[in-house]
């Protein structure tokens, strides 16, 4: 068996204004996965990796990373981990390079060794040449980029990002996206929060939803797609399709319901006899959008999407 | 795959202790690094201002007072002033910079790291106390443009401005953990440090108050300091007892150290 890289049980965090961001959560993440963590704004994802990072204290519960108990040697544990919080949290007028370096000393890597990461990580970041600037001469995609070249800078075996891809560009997104990519395959376990849902289901293996503190869902990525029941395809042509439910956007676009159990190539074939031919075809919003809204929205709204 | 045991990395296997000083010396060189950065704030109005006194109290104003505790009154001063600057610098340095990572969350880049909060505390009070040697060092040599002197103890000397060095960083950490705002950390050098040093016997011997307003001084910790440091260059015994400063500096520098690093142990104002 496998030591779980992360091992969350009964994690409860209320604030001092009595806020319950945690109502007790379980989660693991197994070692070389790659984990979204979902759910809208102030669900509880920042919370639990603020307990994780050791930012934020637990009401109750039980962190362990890789077996260790974060409690019981809570240096051990935290060089396990690298994380590239949501929000910039360094110094702009400190040097790009230094930033980096400086990191390696807190992990108590010595000069050497931290001279030598942080030459690695910049470099691998694209950031090397700018390791003399101010960060605050940065765009904000380097910035991002910086923060992940600082959290890899003492090489953790589980990387955590609090959306590290918010308000970067999509050509750097991708490029960041092939990155940790590669790290995840290099065996670096890697957790990730975003907003952008399309990321979290290109990328991620596993996922869990936390919604109002709590966990809602908790499984493959696979498995959760599998829930859908319903794919709604836009279908550009015209009118009749004999066995579909199909709404009519325009003279030339069909919104077309294929539920479980219902093939594409069946539709094709009752476009066909209506003798309608599909010029394009696209699905009308992304697959885990639209399992995410139906599993944080209010009770009574889209539950249609997912049976049970 | 069996149970694995961590694989270490070269990081990783160090020993925690010698980690702990990486950590350590990392956090001071970039409190030095901080302040050299920002000199023009830092090491040159404390320079600036110590000659305005050099040169007003004790050349202008100083050759008309004579004798003032068994010295020229020039000389009486140097050491009170060099102490004044020490104290101000060293609180300063961790008062802002320690306000500066929290406000700028950079803090978090020291939480998450496997550093004891008795290494940030150390590493934020070496950075201010070499802010308050550096700066003393320049009022210092400033001082001998105005007056000779060589130094009686020199172990008392250095043990004085070190052990004030550290209680006055102490201090500042725990205005900048309390410190919601940038004016919170220069209210407590306005109303509390500055009038306590001003009254601290720099310009003036005890022995010209009266009763009443001698004993009260006794209750200023500046008082100890500045007379036993001025005792350590010139060996001229001040208004009170060498081992009585430096049992009381000491002490309030455990009490200090103490409450810092509960504050720091609670997370009281950076971790929520």
């Amino acid at each position: 068996m496998t030591t779980a890289a992360l091992s969350i049980a009964g994690l409860r965090k209320v604030y001092a204004d009595g806020f319950t961001a945690l109502k007790g959560i379980d989660l693991e993440v197994k070692e070389g996965d790659f984990f979204a963590l979902l759910g809208p704004n102030g669900a509880g994802k920042s919370t639990t990796i603020g307990i994780i990072c050791s930012l934020v204290r637990k009401t109750e519960g039980a962190v362990k990373i890789f077996g260790i108990d974060v409690d019981k040697d809570f240096a051990a544990a935290k060089r396990l981990i690298g994380v590239v919080p949501q929000e910039f949290n360094f110094s702009i007028f400190e040097k790009v390079g230094d930033i980096v370096e400086v990191q390696a000393g807190f992990y108590g890597l010595s000069l050497r060794d931290g001279a030598v990461n942080t030459e690695k990580y910049l470099k691998r970041l694209g950031l090397w040449d700018k390791r003399n600037a101010q960060a605050r001469h940065l765009s904000g995609g380097m910035k991002r980029r910086l923060m992940i070249a600082r959290a890899l800078v003492h090489e953790p075996r589980l990387l955590i990002l609090d959306e590290p891809t918010a308000g970067v560009d999509i050509e750097i997104r991708r490029s960041m996206w092939a990155f940790l990519e590669e790290m995840n395959q290099a065996g670096t376990t890697i957790i990730l929060t975003t907003h952008y849902l399309e990321e979290a289901e290109s990328l991620c293996r596993n996922i869990a939803i936390i919604d109002h503190g709590e966990i809602v869902e908790n499984t493959s990525m696979r498995a959760l797609l599998g829930q859908l029941t319903t794919e709604t395809f836009v279908v550009d042509l015209a009118p009749e399709v004999p066995g579909f439910a199909f709404r009519q956007v325009d003279a030339q676009c069909l919104e077309l319901d294929l539920t479980r159990g219902q093939h594409l190539n069946a539709a094709f074939a009752a476009l066909d006899s209506a003798g309608l031919k599909v010029m394009s075809l696209r699905n009308k919003s992304n697959r885990l959008e639209q399992l995410f809204v139906s599993l944080t929205a209010s009770e009574g709204s889209v539950e249609t999407l997912v049976h049970g | 795959m069996a149970e694995s045991t961590p694989h270490l990395s070269p990081a990783e296997a160090k020993s925690t202790l010698s980690a702990d000083w990486v950590a350590f010396r990392t956090i001071v060189i970039k409190e030095i690094r901080r302040f050299l950065r920002i000199w023009p704030q830092t090491l040159v109005p404390p320079a600036i201002s110590m000659v305005l006194y050099f040169l007003i109290f004790g050349t202008f104003i100083g050759s008309r007072v004579g004798q003032m505790g068994g010295l020229d009154y020039m000389a009486f001063i140097v050491p009170g002033l060099i102490m004044m600057s020490v104290i101000t610098n060293a609180y300063s340095n961790v008062a802002s910079s320690f306000y500066s990572t929290k406000f700028q969350r950079s803090i978090e880049t020291m939480l998450v790291a496997p550093i004891p909060n008795g290494v940030i505390l150390a590493g934020f009070v070496a950075g201010g106390v070499a802010r308050g040697l550096c700066v003393g060092a320049i009022v210092t040599i400033m001082a001998g443009f105005f007056v000779d002197f060589t130094i009686h103890s020199f172990a008392l000397t250095v043990g004085m401005i070190l052990m004030t060095a550290v209680l006055f960083s102490l201090g500042g950490f725990i205005n900048a953990v309390f410190a919601d705002k940038f004016d919170d950390i220069s209210i407590i050098p306005a109303f509390v440090l500055t009038p306590l040093t001003y009254l601290g016997g720099v310009f003036y011997s005890l022995d010209l108050l009266p009763d009443f307003w001698r004993t009260v001084s006794y209750f200023n910790p500046i008082v100890y300091m500045v007379s036993s440091f001025r005792y350590g260059i010139f060996g001229v015994s001040g208004d009170v007892p060498v081992y009585l400063s430096v049992a009381a500096i000491g002490g309030f520098v455990v009490l200090f150290w103490t409450l810092s690093l509960m504050l720091l142990n609670r997370g009281t104002g950076i971790r929520a």
